[in-house]
């Protein structure tokens, strides 16, 4: 080896150090801000009574604005609930408008790549094009990446489910830094409510073993997933009441004007299933992935341990 | 020069109708289903008066020009023959033969009969538009999905998402073979002699053939400067000039022009008849017909026995698949078929179908395929509702917008919304509910119209209740139900559709002014 060779790996040996080392650090660092910061401001944010973008904006500002969630360079997943091929008005998707307003945000805080997915119900083009999803997201930046193939997914194991032990889950959120989970309120047939929790069977590939092997169980078990969502938002702008997931038509919806936000997914639903109680009667032990999600750790349902920053506009 | 218009006709509308069926993406706007709509059956079945009338006068006029340059299978034949020419190293040539008139005019008297008595299946499978269809549908879309798949993976590992994947899904044995033997027959008889098929077997040749007698326009002998040196009958692919005799026979020339661009000394013109040819251009006698005539009978020969072990090989597995043990809960048989949205019933729905399985390609949810014997024996071929890859959507109306022969009547999104082609049955025994005692709810969860609703059951848990009266047969249901090893909830067919009811739901005003917790 010439000495030029030799000094060519040295440095590069220690480049690559750096990095690791870099990245080690800069996990350790975003870790550990998201506790202290919750702990420092609120754990979750409620807002009530405005237009879906103005509410978000309202609510991320309250936790100190989206760069304490979103870094420099991150490749972000947001994952709006597309399921079906219903418009705006009938409340069986997220709002295009907090999908744009979200997209909007991560960029401004230095996001490098913004994807954006559902597994759909319904055929997905039609999901894509008439939810305004896709054409909103597109307007703001981001990838709209289909999701509607096996070959999309990726295998990951859940050591702490408990009927659900892995799953296959979208490559969007699997390659992703950072993800936000963005779900509609609605009422389900067979959950009962579909919130937070219920929007992961969006990210993975095969539902049906969800349904076949206790339903409400396999909810919680998916959000065991290692990589959690950095926020929860939930678009309560208009909700389902009745006939959910899918509706039959606007005497389903009820608009609501209002938006959650946590990075506790459990306090999250819970508070926004106590809003939903408020236009049909909803009782928590009905939902039951939410006992399922706290007896897994993965959050609170005692909503009077949290600090909630409630607003009204 | 005429050669080469017809050549640049040819081409465009070929590619065109070819891409219209492959396209799944519509790139091609659904104006394009025009070039379905002009081929002559679909008019015919139609009654698309404006299209046959132009047609006709069309023919009347300047001869077969729809077999040369609209019917897209006279064209895929023309294609074959090209690189039979480029790929033998011999010389490629024709030679006149002898009219098969006595055989032409049993095959569209047998089609016509069967087709009067209610058995469709022999339009569906002789006519030329249709057959060309299943080609497509069957043997090139599954290829140009499988390209399509190919160039998304590279495109995908580039971070580019412009190219999505698509499932390629089988649609049933006995179409698949019937497409691959109507390409691989007609592809031989092309590659052989030309276009055999449209002048011995294809009854809208025959039916063309007949008008084009009396066309206006067409290809004859200048007397005076013919040598008969033959070249003209050397390029004749329907091999319908007789250059010894000087004679044409115009009811088998599809105008392709061929004989006039290779003619060396201009003895070909393609003129306004006059009154003193008529005579020339008799067809050849019917007697003329020869029993030992050994292409053509060996090929349809191989076509019958070829169709005659295809089914009995289906049925037979068809048999196997029935025969499996049964596991103590109970299986879900549909004994109707579903037809497709806009069918209205089966009789309507068999009559007007001719299989060209345009709406099996352009379905964008995957749930139409080819019938096996669903339908009886005359229906074969024409497309079902099935719920292995998806579910027909409540918005779309794709299917009888698209089809040509309007065997799938044009339905507006609010008359498909009260259309009912199937009704939902539940087998309470094999749900999940029932069994495992667990939340499910995915059927009701796809249900537009809520005719499955979850209602209180034991504890927390909900259970599927049907009301099967607005039932749309979507399947949404039947798709989704994940109970093994059978489903619990599935759509039985109707043979005739029936218009529902559905109950307008009351708007109760509900305000939220407190957050609730």
């Amino acid at each position: 080896m010439d000495r030029r060779n030799f000094l060519k790996a040295v440095a590069l040996t220690g480049a690559a150090v750096t990095t690791i080392k870099d990245a080690d650090a800069m996990s350790v660092l975003t870790q550990s801000f998201q506790t202290t910061n919750a702990a420092a401001k609120y754990d979750m944010v409620a807002v009530l009574g405005g237009e879906p973008e103005a509410m978000f904006r309202k609510a991320i500002a309250e936790l100190g604005g989206m760069k304490n969630f979103i870094s420099k360079g991150d490749k972000v997943c947001v994952k709006p609930n597309i399921g079906w091929d219903k418009t705006p008005e009938l409340a069986a998707n997220t709002n295009p408008k907090l999908v744009t307003e979200i997209i909007k945000q991560c960029f401004d805080a230095g996001a490098r790549e913004v994807t954006v997915f559902d597994h759909t119900c319904d055929d997905w083009r039609k999901c894509y094009a008439n939810s305004g999803i896709e054409a909103a997201a597109k307007a703001a930046g981001a990838k709209v990446v289909p999701a509607h193939q096996e070959s999309y997914y990726k295998t990951v194991s859940l050591p702490k489910g408990r009927s659900l032990k892995e799953a296959k889950i979208h490559q969007a959120i699997v390659d992703s830094d950072k993800w936000i989970n963005v779900p509609i309120l609605k009422n389900h047939g067979g959950a009962q409510l579909t919130i937070s929790m219920k929007n992961y069977m969006g990210i993975v590939w095969d539902r049906g073993f969800f349904h076949a092997n206790d339903l409400q169980q396999c909810i919680a078990d998916v959000c065991t997933y290692a990589k959690r969502p950095v926020l929860n938002v939930v678009d309560a702008y208009r909700l389902m009441k009745t006939s959910g997931p899918r509706g039959r038509s606007d005497a389903d919806v009820v608009l609501s004007k209002g938006l959650f936000i946590s990075q506790d997914i459990v306090a999250v639903d819970t508070a926004a299933a106590n809003f939903f109680n408020q236009a049909r009667e909803m009782p928590l032990n009905k939902v039951g992935h939410l006992a399922k999600g706290q007896e897994l750790g993965l959050g609170t349902m005692n909503l009077d341990k949290l600090n909630i920053r409630r607003v009204r506009i | 020069m005429l050669k080469k218009i017809r050549i640049t006709v040819s081409i465009i509308l070929f590619s065109l109708i070819t891409f219209y069926f492959l396209d799944f993406a519509n790139i091609l706007p659904e104006s394009f289903n025009v070039l379905t709509e002009i081929q002559f059956i679909p008019a015919l079945l139609a009654l698309n008066i404006v299209i046959l009338v132009a047609l006709v006068v069309l023919t009347v006029i300047f001869g077969r020009v729809y077999c040369s340059s609209i019917c897209p299978m006279g064209i895929y034949q023309d294609i074959v023959a090209w690189f039979s020419k480029k790929i033998l190293k011999k010389k490629k040539r024709y030679t006149y033969s002898k009219a098969k008139t006595v055989l032409r005019w049993s095959v569209l008297g047998a089609t016509l009969v069967a087709f009067l008595f209610g058995f469709s299946f022999l339009v569906g499978l002789l006519d030329p538009y249709g057959a060309y269809g299943r080609l497509v549908t069957h043997i090139f879309r599954p290829a140009y999905l499988a390209g399509n798949n190919l160039l998304e993976v590279i495109f995908t590992s580039f971070n580019n998402y412009s190219l999505y994947k698509v499932g390629i899904y089988s649609l049933g044995v006995s179409s698949i073979i019937i497409a691959l033997i109507t390409l691989l027959v007609i592809g031989f008889l092309a590659w052989k002699n030309g276009r055999t098929y449209c002048n011995t077997i294809c009854p809208v040749g025959t039916t063309l053939g007949f008008l084009s007698r009396f066309s206006l326009f067409k290809i004859q002998f200048v007397d005076d400067k013919c040598n008969m040196c033959g070249l003209c009958t050397m390029k004749c692919k329907a091999s319908c000039i007789d250059s010894k005799n000087k004679i044409v026979d115009h009811n088998r020339c599809v105008t392709c022009f061929n004989c006039i661009e290779v003619c060396n000394r201009d003895a070909m013109k393609y003129t306004l008849i006059g009154t003193k040819k008529k005579k020339a251009v008799e067809p050849a006698p019917v007697f003329s017909y020869v029993k030992e005539d050994k292409p053509i009978d060996e090929s349809k020969r191989r076509f019958l026995s070829a169709t005659l072990i295809t089914s009995i090989a289906a049925g037979q597995l068809l048999a196997q698949t029935a025969a499996e043990p049964l596991l103590p809960k109970r299986e879900l048989k549909r004994k109707t078929p579903i037809a497709p949205p806009g069918a209205l019933n089966f009789d309507h729905f068999r009559e007007k179908c001719i299989s060209c399985h345009l709406c099996v390609s352009k379905c964008p949810s995957h749930v139409i395929k080819p019938a096996f014997l669903e339908y009886g024996l005359g229906g074969m071929m024409q497309p079902k509702l099935y719920f292995d890859h998806g579910f027909c959507n409540y918005d779309c109306t794709v299917c009888c917008d698209v089809c040509p022969t309007d065997a799938l009547v044009k339905l507006t999104q609010e008359e498909k919304h009260h259309t009912q082609m199937g009704r939902v049955n539940f087998i309470i025994e094999n749900c999940i509910v029932y069994y495992d005692e667990t939340s499910c709810g995915a059927c009701s969860e796809h249900c537009p119209t809520q005719a499955v609703r979850m209602v209180p059951y034991k504890g927390a848990l909900t259970i599927p209740e049907i009301e099967p009266e607005i039932c749309v047969g979507c399947g949404g249901c039947e798709y989704v139900c994940p109970a093994i090893p059978y489903k619990s909830i599935y759509v039985e067919g109707l043979t005739a559709h029936n218009i529902i009811e559905i109950e307008q739901e009351e708007v109760e005003e509900v305000v939220i002014d407190e957050f609730g917790f």
